[in-house]
């Protein structure tokens, strides 16, 4: 294997252990979290780079999830097809993901094969080949994925919504990209963003699992600690700049089923607020699953069901507040029934909405969705690749004790906190309000 | 190869007859138990002996409609209730039917247990039918099945049982239903099937996690040993032939940018002998890395699809065996041509010796992956017990799939698969050249 090489003066990671979780950071700036858990004979490896959809501009929106696709499509010592194939046969799942803030790759395999996931990892970070031959094929397989999610109102409703919502911060556009920029993308922007922002100074690597985590740092420390830290990263200087008034959009598409979103402008998850809105998101719409696989609960007991389902003015509604780096959105959304209009929803969601802003919620509500995030932690705590997942998502909007603490911040939270983050953030003037009306068809 | 961290004891043995403990009750009901302390979470998994296949095409639908509504209130409880007491300890439990039988469950901290087989006992033994609620429950699904008209993978797939199966079979029919059927189901209709349908005989359960098995069957005991309800039987389902011919059929999904097309065939049927090495063929034909061979063809060189994968449905009558994939509008007839070469493909070669190690070793190694979670032990436990596959078949697995041939794989292909006698449902945008928009494409 390539990893033997001539002698290397000894390094020493810089390590700190912490309620069972090891955090080192290697001389080439990776860090590294590793996480024991014995309940099963399995282990989880991720590499985290802080590179999203957020992080780029007009022109090249999308980069960051295609270069993603092309880190499956091949180096030199794994080339195309070889990841997928070398995991499946050792009984392993792999997959990438990118999304505002990150861009993230795993492996789950049975615990005795994690070695292959660590050098799998240490060298696509930096010897992809982007072979035009497949930067080409890839394209048609991007632009056919955005044509998918465009089969998808919520999609097309969505992408209107958050361009409508910044007017400056790369939060503006989905990870996809436009469709304009998936075009005429260059294989020359694709690897110039992967020199940019794939080196160990810029990714967090993480582990869960079967594993004796300070041997697994060793094992870590030599297969990532021969590529070296990449150029200085571009500080990203967009800031939205505050909204003054309520924003509205519409979206005329096929169908006979209407939609409506309300995004509200909500902090970053640093924010002492956004423990408040995690528990005001659960009151309103129920409790989130606390992951990107899904899962949850149902939320037939929230009290934005009991004001637009129970009342058979929609067919559904749901909350999504995402952990974010910067300012982003506290999502409200609804399917509206058949023979109601998006406007006699959004009524009965202001209604309520109201309600809330006028009177702090009772000390039992609080308590339940105390309750529900707890319960949702100990289902997390069965999978490896769950946990690897917040380990390493919340280094990328904060650090790993974000997720640690999670439950004791929330266990903080007072009937107070909820009354006033109501009343400062679903105000009409930080929001953007979209209809999706169906053109009835014959 | 390092030696994993010992002396933690628990979940690297396969579960088997030394770890699963089973019951068998005189009202015909099935419990089995599996203890993991691993975590402080219990997962029920079960199924009760009804589905859409025992529900005529005139009222297709009414199985599920039933068991949404078995949610909605009971002598004890509001749907209110019953949806307060779930969520307030952060737990999801759920009764929904499926094709053959109804599936029911729960997740919940152990502290929970109680609550839950008290929930599920109430809901499936005693439930009202309130009248308003059933009205909320239709309007939902109504507006759902607006919903699957305005979605092409659901209508690519509606309209692909209905070209698979004969009219009479239940198969054919949607288990959602239609406007017309379930605008047509009153609330008698609910009840009637309830009745007839709904008992003990047949059912299973399986609690899987943080709770001693004594504990466990005492419990579940309790709360459904007295438990009777229907003892109607089933009529046995009609022929599913295999076609002889190519049936195909394009569903218009106006102002759509993507065409889902699904083409396939009547598959084996989970107890069929055939099953496994069918299974393995799937394996072979759209799952292995990324969706095996076709992912190779269509989406790594055609570079046309995000997805185009092959899944075997089994199950406990014959099941379909189809390929999925998402192309542009352009691409399809391409992507059809490339998705049959690799079913031709499968008939007249035998896979090789490589292919077939790794496409095993996927399938055995990925099983600890499997069986990690309590939900994933219940539900393999749950099958272990429907399809009568024995309670040492986790621990047979690695065997039974390791013996299968090259041969078995070939002869099973050639059994269910045709290049040229198939169903092929495609749905999309109406002008497909029109809604051609990539630069590359053709090339």
């Amino acid at each position: 294997m390539a990893a033997k090489t001539k002698k290397r003066p000894a390094r020493r990671p810089r390590i700190a252990v912490r309620d069972g979780v090891l955090k080192a950071t290697l001389d080439n700036g990776l860090t590294v979290i590793l996480k024991e858990n014995h309940n099963a004979p399995v282990a989880t490896f991720w590499c985290w780079y802080r590179v999203g959809s957020g992080h780029e501009h007009s022109g090249i929106t999308g980069v960051s999830h295609w270069v993603e696709h092309m880190l499956f499509k091949g180096t030199r010592k794994y080339p195309e097809r070889a990841v997928d194939q070398l995991v499946s046969r050792e009984g392993g799942v792999r997959n990438g993901f990118t999304w505002l803030d990150f861009t993230t790759y795993f492996e789950t395999l049975p615990a005795g094969k994690i070695d292959l996931a660590l050098d799998i990892e240490a060298d696509r970070m930096v010897n992809a080949v982007f072979a035009p031959k497949e930067v080409d094929s890839e394209r048609t397989v991007i632009i056919s994925e955005r044509q998918g999610n465009e089969n998808s109102p919520h999609f097309l409703l969505g992408e209107v919504l958050q361009a409508s919502a910044f007017l400056v911060h790369g939060y503006h556009h989905e990870t996809i990209g436009h469709l304009c920029d998936l075009q005429s993308m260059t294989r020359g922007d694709l690897y110039a963003h992967y020199r940019t922002y794939y080196a160990p100074n810029n990714c967090v690597a993480v582990a869960v699992g079967a594993f004796e985590a300070k041997d697994l740092l060793r094992r870590v420390d030599k297969a990532f600690g021969r590529n070296k830290p990449g150029p200085a990263l571009p500080v990203t200087t967009s800031v939205e700049p505050e909204q003054r008034g309520e924003r509205r959009v519409t979206v005329e598409g096929d169908g006979t089923t209407a939609y409506l979103d309300m995004a509200y402008r909500v902090p970053e998850a640093r924010h002492p607020d956004f423990t408040p809105l995690v528990v005001l998101d659960a009151i309103l719409a129920g409790a989130s699953g606390l992951s990107m696989f899904g899962g949850g609960t149902t939320n037939a007991s929230s009290r934005l069901y009991r004001a637009l389902v129970d009342t058979e003015l929609a067919a559904d509604v749901s909350g999504a507040l995402v952990p974010t780096r910067d300012p982003y959105l506290f999502t409200l959304g609804a399917t509206v029934r058949q023979g109601r209009t998006p406007a006699e929803v959004e009524a009965a969601l202001d209604a309520e909405l109201q309600k809330v802003i006028d009177q702090p919620p009772a000390q039992a509500e609080v308590d339940k969705a105390i309750r529900q995030a707890r319960a949702q932690f100990a289902y997390g705590s069965e999978s490896v690749t769950h946990q690897g997942l917040w380990y390493g998502f919340s280094e990328m909007f904060a650090d790993y004790t974000w997720f640690e603490n999670y439950l004791d911040r929330l266990a903080q939270v007072t009937v107070d906190d909820v009354h006033r983050v109501a009343r400062t953030y679903l105000a009409r003037s930080r929001r953007t309000v979209g209809h999706y009306t169906p053109k009835r068809q014959g | 190869m390092k030696t994993e961290k010992a002396g933690s004891g628990h979940a690297s043995s396969i579960p088997g007859p030394d770890t699963i403990q089973r019951r068998e009750y005189p009202n015909g009901m099935v419990v089995l138990v599996k203890e993991n302390f691993s975590s402080p979470v219990v997962v029920i998994d079960g199924v009760l002996r009804f589905g859409s296949v025992d529900v005529p095409r005139t009222q297709a639908g009414l199985a599920g409609f039933t068991t949404d509504v078995l949610m909605r209130g009971t002598q004890r409880r509001t749907f209110q209730q019953i949806y307060e007491e779930i969520e307030s300890v952060g737990a999801a439990l759920d009764v929904s039917a499926g094709l053959n039988v109804a599936g029911f469950g729960s997740k919940s901290l152990a502290e929970s247990l109680p609550l839950m087989i008290d929930l599920l006992a109430d809901v499936i033994q005693h439930p009202t039918f309130p009248e308003a609620e059933v009205e909320k429950v239709r309007g939902e699904i109504l507006t759902d099945i607006d919903e699957r008209a305005n979605d092409t993978r659901r209508m690519a797939s509606l309209t692909f049982r209905e070209l698979l199966y004969p009219e009479a079979h239940p198969y054919s029919a949607s288990a959602t239903g239609y406007v017309e059927t379930i605008r047509a189901i009153g609330r008698d209709d609910l009840e009637r099937f309830y009745r007839e349908r709904v008992g003990a005989g047949g059912m299973i359960a399986t609690i899987v996690g943080a709770v001693k098995a004594d504990e466990a069957f005492g419990r579940w005991e309790d709360a459904f040993g007295n438990w009777a309800g229907a003892t109607s039987h089933r009529s046995p389902l009609p022929a599913a032939p295999r076609l002889s011919d190519v049936r195909r059929k394009s569903v218009v999904v106006p102002g759509k940018t993507q065409s889902d097309l699904i083409l396939g065939y009547v598959g084996p049927r989970r107890t069929d002998p055939d099953y496994f090495p069918a299974a393995l063929g799937n394996t072979v034909l759209g799952v292995f890395g990324l969706y095996g061979r076709l992912g190779a063809k269509v989406r790594e060189k055609g570079g046309m699809a995000y997805y185009s994968y092959s899944s075997l449905e089994g199950g406990l009558g014959p099941g379909a065996w189809n390929v999925m994939a998402g192309v542009s509008p352009a691409n399809v007839e391409r992507a059809v041509e490339l998705v049959r070469g690799e079913i031709r493909r499968m008939c007249n070669a035998k896979i090789p010796a490589k292919e077939l190690a790794d496409n095993k070793a996927y399938i055995t190694g990925t099983l600890p992956l499997r069986l990690e979670t309590n939900d994933g032990v219940a539900d393999r436990i749950t099958d272990m017990e429907l399809y009568g596959l024995g309670l040492d078949y986790l621990q047979k697995y690695s065997d039974t799939v390791n013996a299968i041939t090259a041969q078995q794989v070939q002869a099973a292909a050639q059994k269910y698969l045709d290049a040229d006698a198939y169903a092929l449902a495609i749905a999309g945008p109406a002008n497909l050249q029109s809604a051609m928009t990539e630069p590359a494409a053709g090339n």
